[in-house]
């Protein structure tokens, strides 16, 4: 892997185990199999669960017969819509968001209707598989079969089957009297737009389509309830948080969280859409009424049709330059599929379609619209894929009709530390200029290209959270350690929090144990996502070995009975600070921890902390692709994501995270979509027909790190995971337009679909 | 006096003023200034918006320290690889 490294300004030079590639903590459990995923949880007399799921895209459900179902020996519980509380119609908080709980337990289980083909309709504990299955099999369920309507345009017209008859769209004034698919309107802007175009000498205006897409995550959700006789709940699942998992099923069934305890297994990718629920709350209120533990695994098929992939968008496009190439106007239209229920990401969409860029003057206008599909999930750096991968052809569009190489003209108006967002702050020090540079300075980029070989950039932004953590350091009687928090770890946090508190104590990696906690053995800790474990549980873990270093300090003062403040700490050693401390032999973590119960008893620590000032993430990819003019297909022929990543914890990670968002993105851009037949059944849920790309698709990524610190961290550190899926499509699409003169707008850029806007000079399509 | 900005869907509370200056010493203090000129501005400020003080966004951290000088931007809450089951408060 050609992986470069571009140190950019300073406080990071003294770290001795951050930015180093120890061996991964979960590495030999991964690869020898021995590590438990959500499937393989077992207990004792468990049942299995089975969800039968409507094959209507909307339709009315007028009556459902679980008669000849509890006949059948071997079934135990059967839950349908009359088995689970109603809750009010209400956004309530919940953590970092507001929450729906009507909406997400309409979700779990149809109520008046199903709205998607795949929405849960029933389930059934039964004591084997074959018993839940011929059980389903047995229920009946009356349709009154409903017009229903998937694309995002369609379901915005005023004759459109209308999926919520109490959704009145907000954030239009007045607010209209009749109920429609648009659940909300948002709008941002700076400046004075018309006055910007007035300015402009080139003008480029597009619209945009993008297809709904899966995260496509390799392990099926899974879940092993228990809900015992005194009321104590016990749910082991794949997640990307158990803590939300907890709060989800505590008020979906109307139990008290403290009466949950959630542990989290492995995770087989998660992407943003393990931070929901369909399963648990199904099997644990099976578990209630069976009286015995329920066991229940998505099929992938299940997964496909019911769980919740990102929005399909429909985007336009304005942008206006000056023959100089400063960009003097930007305006977007955006709408994005929410699925089933109100919430797609088309805030952080319109927040982000034009970060990458200092623009006086912009205006986004942003729709959030219900459609027969799944309610989405969220999908790494959710919105932002979608709509910078429209805004960022049109940028490269204005360069071409500038005649500004595509860099040079992003490099003229990119964002640097004191542009002010579309969304009202002034960034601090980032790294879209620094990522730029990288990518236009990369030997990549310098090559020559042969025939119907075409190269494109694309820039991306996103945010990065921080939010609440919680981390516990143990100090054992030999001076290793264990330091405990509550974040799956989907992208190798295992690993960055142990060189984070391994960095803070002073002590090789190697000897800092990283455990993930279940809820009831660990703070509350906010999900795994926003790109923010490695940054706020990693602050969490530094001061907790704060905490730590202090009290080995103190008690190598009483050993030595000097003042604390006659002890210093370093490379994981009590030190007298200097001759007139004493005459004293540096004592280890190691002798120190085994004279703790002499000297005041176990050595802990715990820290609890909403961290602030995550630093915003840029990358700069390049794709170099190749068109075959017979068939349609692209080759992509070679790929270099640069990103900045404040500081590379453990590079290897980091590297990952790059070359796992852009491969994300690169089968986002080419091929991935969910197909619909006429009735809006999903018509391709396997991994046969929806074409994810596997490592003989592609070439090997080459991830360049560029480190711009972050000050708000002790070791620099910005979120990773999220910005490397944001600039693939618009790269791609880019380079296409560089091999063939063909502006491809629609994804995925398929070879039908090429083929097509090739013979006719465009694409065209529908989200 | 630190000068506020707020996002334009909340220009109803206001009158369409987007930018004002209140006297605050943190957040709390800076939604409790805005509550009492612009009732019913204090609860969409505290569950739907994060803060950028100076640049610098800040989520649920109410006693966050707010300058004389200080840019206090209201901004929607960020969600991330998560918390998408609520639609963004604008």
């Amino acid at each position: 892997m050609a992986t470069a490294k571009q140190e950019i300004g300073n406080g990071n030079g003294s770290l001795k185990y951050v930015g180093t590639r120890p061996w991964r903590p979960d590495g030999v459990d991964k690869v020898t199999g021995r590590a438990k995923f959500g499937a393989d949880i077992s207990l004792p007399g468990m049942l299995v669960g089975r969800v039968l799921r409507s094959p209507h895209a909307h339709a009315r459900i007028r009556s459902i017969d679980t008669s000849k179902a509890r006949a059948l020996p071997g079934v135990k519980a059967i839950v349908t819509r009359d088995e689970l509380p109603d809750i009010p119609n209400q956004w309530v908080p919940a953590g970092e968001v507001a929450v729906n709980y009507r909406d997400m337990s309409q979700n779990v289980m149809a109520r008046e209707k199903a709205l998607y083909d795949g929405h849960a309709v029933a389930a059934v504990a039964a004591t084997s598989q074959a018993i839940a299955k011929q059980a389903l099999d047995l229920i009946e369920v009356d349709y009154e079969v409903l017009p229903h309507v998937i694309d995002v345009r369609e379901a915005m017209k005023p004759d459109a089957p209308v999926l919520h008859d109490d959704m009145f769209t907000e954030g239009v004034e007045p607010t209209p009297e009749t109920p429609s698919n648009i659940f909300k309107k948002v709008e941002f802007s700076s400046g004075d737009v018309e006055k910007g175009f007035g300015e402009a000498d080139v003008i480029v205006e597009r619209t945009f389509t993008t297809k709904p897409v899966h995260q496509g995550y390799i392990e099926p959700h899974a879940v092993v309830a228990s809900a015992g006789e005194d009321g104590q709940c016990e749910v082991w699942c794949c997640t990307q948080g158990q803590f939300t998992v907890r709060a989800y099923c505590a008020n979906l069934l109307g139990i008290d969280i403290g009466k949950i305890n959630v542990t989290p297994s492995e995770i087989g990718g998660g992407f943003g859409g393990k931070t929901v629920v369909y399963l648990e709350p199904i099997a644990l209120r099976l578990s209630q009424l069976a009286g015995r533990p329920v066991k229940m695994v998505m099929s992938r098929e299940e997964v496909f049709r019911a769980s919740g992939p990102t929005s399909g968008g429909a985007m336009t496009i304005k942008m206006g330059a000056t023959k100089d190439g400063k960009i003097t106007a930007a305006k977007a239209w955006l709408a994005y599929q929410a699925g089933a229920f109100p919430g797609s990401p088309i805030g952080p969409g319109c927040m982000c379609v034009f970060a990458p860029y200092d623009i006086e003057n912009a205006e986004v206008e942003g729709y959030d619209v219900v459609v027969n599909r799944p309610k989405v999930a969220a999908y790494r750096a959710p919105g932002a894929p979608i709509s910078e991968f429209a805004s960022e052809g049109v940028v490269d569009e204005l360069a071409k009709k500038l005649g500004i190489e595509p860099a040079e003209f992003r490099l003229m108006n990119a964002a640097k530390e004191g542009t002010r967002a579309l969304y009202g702050p002034k960034f601090g020090p980032v790294g879209c200029i620094e990522t730029l540079e990288a990518a236009r300075n990369s030997e990549h980029y310098k090559t020559p290209l042969g025939p119907n070989q075409g190269r494109g950039l694309a820039t991306g932004f996103w945010f990065n959270i921080g939010g609440e953590s919680c981390a516990t350091i143990n100090v054992n009687e030999d001076g290793t350690a264990t330091v405990i928090e509550g974040n799956p770890d989907i992208g190798g946090s295992r690993a960055s929090i142990q060189l984070q508190a391994a960095e803070a104590l002073g002590i090789p990696p190697e000897r800092v144990r990283p455990l993930v906690a279940d809820t009831d053995s660990i703070g509350y800790t906010f999900l795994t996502g926003g790109s923010r474990v490695t940054f706020a549980t990693g602050m969490a873990a530094i001061e907790a070995a704060g905490k730590v270093v202090a009290e080995l300090r103190a008690r190598a003062a009483k050993i030595w009975d000097i003042p604390v403040d006659a002890v210093e700490w370093e490379d994981g050693f009590a030190k007298p600070s200097g001759s007139n401390a004493g005459d004293f032999e540096p004592m280890s973590m190691a002798e120190i921890a085994a004279q703790a119960g002499k000297t005041g008893g176990p050595i802990a620590a715990t820290a609890a902390i909403n961290a602030q000032g995550a630093g915003p993430g840029f990358g700069t990819h390049v794709c170099d692709v190749e068109v075959d003019r017979e068939t349609g297909r692209v080759t992509v022929l070679r790929y270099t994501a640069v990103q900045d990543a404040g500081k590379a914890v453990h590079p290897s990670y980091v590297e990952g995270q790059i070359q796992g968002g852009a491969a994300q993105g690169i089968g986002w851009a080419l091929n991935e979509e969910y197909i619909y037949d006429k009735d809006g059944r999903l018509e391709n849920p396997g991994f046969l027909d929806y074409r994810m790309p596997v490592a003989s698709d592609l070439p090997m990524i080459d991830a360049v790190i560029v480190e711009v610190p972050n000050p708000n961290h002790p070791y620099g550190v910005r979120g990773v995971g999220e910005t490397p899926i944001v600039p693939p499509m618009a790269a791609v699409a880019n380079a296409i337009e560089n091999a063939t003169g063909v502006r491809m707008t629609d994804l995925p850029m398929s070879p039908p679909r090429l083929l097509d806007a090739m013979d006719n000079g465009g694409s065209n399509g529908g989200a | 006096m630190a000068q506020v900005v707020l996002p334009s869907s909340l220009a109803k509370y206001t009158g369409g003023l987007k930018e004002l200056e209140v006297e605050a010493s943190d957040i709390r203090g800076v939604i409790r200034a805005l509550e009492a000129r612009y009732a019913g501005i204090g609860r969409e400020l505290e569950e739907g918006m994060a803060v950028a003080v100076d640049g610098q966004i800040h989520q649920d951290d109410l006693f966050a320290p707010v300058a004389p000088e200080s840019e206090v931007c209201f901004l929607p809450r960020i969600g991330g690889g998560g918390p998408l089951t609520a639609p963004l408060k604008l």
